[in-house]
């Protein structure tokens, strides 16, 4: 499944990156912790998190994931947008929180 | 339900930066307290949650500090003073997301940015106030119905 | 839901056990932020989470947390097993990630917690 087609399924708001929609995503992954996606994501995955630290731009880069799906509505900052534009990493937003998000996309994926 | 009290009660815990090991410790027996005298449940946890998140504060950033409960029939007053870096600029330190906590932190569930707009929802009063390089205070008043 | 759901769902193994024989949950919260957990509104929820610290059943216990499920076979020290015992807090742990247990849980009919 293409990472658009998610975005469009769960109603997320895209802030950044927005080419890299055209991306096939490999699978999720579901964590708050930076040193465990770091050791336990796969390239292609879609990252759902609550985090809005600035580093996350750059596991996500690091990792090759296909984006970044930070939930219960927390926007990241200006900073963390620009920085995610300049290294192509797409970051979306959700109300809904990391649960039902999941679940959801779980049911879509499966 | 009426409360089990007529009196003010109060009490003080301290506290001891960095020791996760204890964290959550002081907030659990105010908890408890709150349980026997008879508060009602929903008032026990905006409490709860209040004093914890102050708690981890604490233990997060200072290196000391002391928590201070004032139970009586009309409001629970909780007071933390604690020795610590203090806060620089106390409206960024309110927005929900920004924290200035270390990796490590963060590793162990702590550091979202969520902490002090935590303690300010869950309080009917909330003050805090803060010198850097000597600490900071937080006072927070829950009314009881 | 029930323990026994959860566990078979999950493929758990039960740490700690439930004393109380009503048991039963109607939300999950996935997350390892412990303010998160505390933001929302979680009595009788369910907390799925990779960090196995003691704080992390304090957390449950100041939020009113029922039972708590570790991901990716994490398995819990003593001192947290005697502090979830001591507060009554059931502890499951499933070898599935935090993306399958979510799944599996929401698919079986699970909500979210929801925003006070």
């Amino acid at each position: 499944m293409k990472l658009g087609e998610i975005v469009e399924k769960l109603s997320l708001d895209v802030k950044t990156g927005h080419h890299g929609l055209q991306k096939e995503v490999s699978g999720v992954y579901v964590s708050d912790l930076l040193s465990d996606v770091m050791a336990n994501s796969k390239e292609g995955n879609v990252w759902i998190t609550l985090q809005t630290h600035l580093n996350i731009v750059a596991v996500a880069g690091l990792k090759g994931l296909a984006g970044i799906i930070i939930v219960n509505n927390r926007q990241p900052e200006k900073e963390i947008n620009d920085k995610a534009d300049s290294e192509k990493v797409t970051i979306m937003t959700t109300s809904m929180p990391a649960f039902e998000v999941t679940g959801k996309l779980y049911q879509m994926l499966n | 339900m009426p409360l089990n009290t007529d009196k003010t009660i109060e009490g003080s815990f301290q506290l001891i930066g960095g020791d996760f090991s204890i964290a959550g410790e002081s907030s659990a027996r105010l908890k408890s307290i709150l349980t026997d005298l008879g508060v009602q449940e929903d008032i026990i946890r905006r409490a709860s949650i209040a004093t914890f998140e102050a708690e981890m504060n604490v233990i997060i950033y200072a290196a000391a500090g002391t928590l201070h409960y004032e139970i009586s029939p009309r409001q629970i007053r909780i007071t933390l003073v604690d020795m610590g870096p203090g806060i620089k600029d106390i409206d960024q330190a309110m927005q929900e997301g920004y924290s200035t906590a270390p990796d490590w932190v963060r590793e162990m569930g702590w550091g979202a940015g969520m902490g002090l707009p935590n303690m300010k929802k869950n309080s009917d009063e909330f003050k805090i106030d803060s010198v850097v390089g000597e600490g900071t205070t937080v006072e927070m008043v829950i009314n009881l119905p | 839901m029930k323990l026994e759901e959860l566990e078979k769902l999950l493929q758990a193994k039960v740490v700690v056990d439930s004393d109380n024989l009503e048991f039963n949950i109607d939300s999950a919260c996935s997350a390892d932020m412990m303010s998160s957990v505390l933001y929302y509104h979680t009595p009788n929820s369910l907390l799925i989470t990779s960090l196995t610290q003691p704080h992390v059943v304090r957390t449950a216990e100041i939020a009113g947390i029922k039972i708590i499920v570790f991901v990716l076979n994490k398995q819990p020290d003593q001192v947290t097993i005697d502090l979830a015992k001591e507060k009554h807090i059931p502890i499951l742990v499933t070898p599935y990630c935090m993306y399958t247990a979510s799944g599996k849980l929401f698919e079986a009919g699970l909500p979210g917690c929801l925003n006070k």
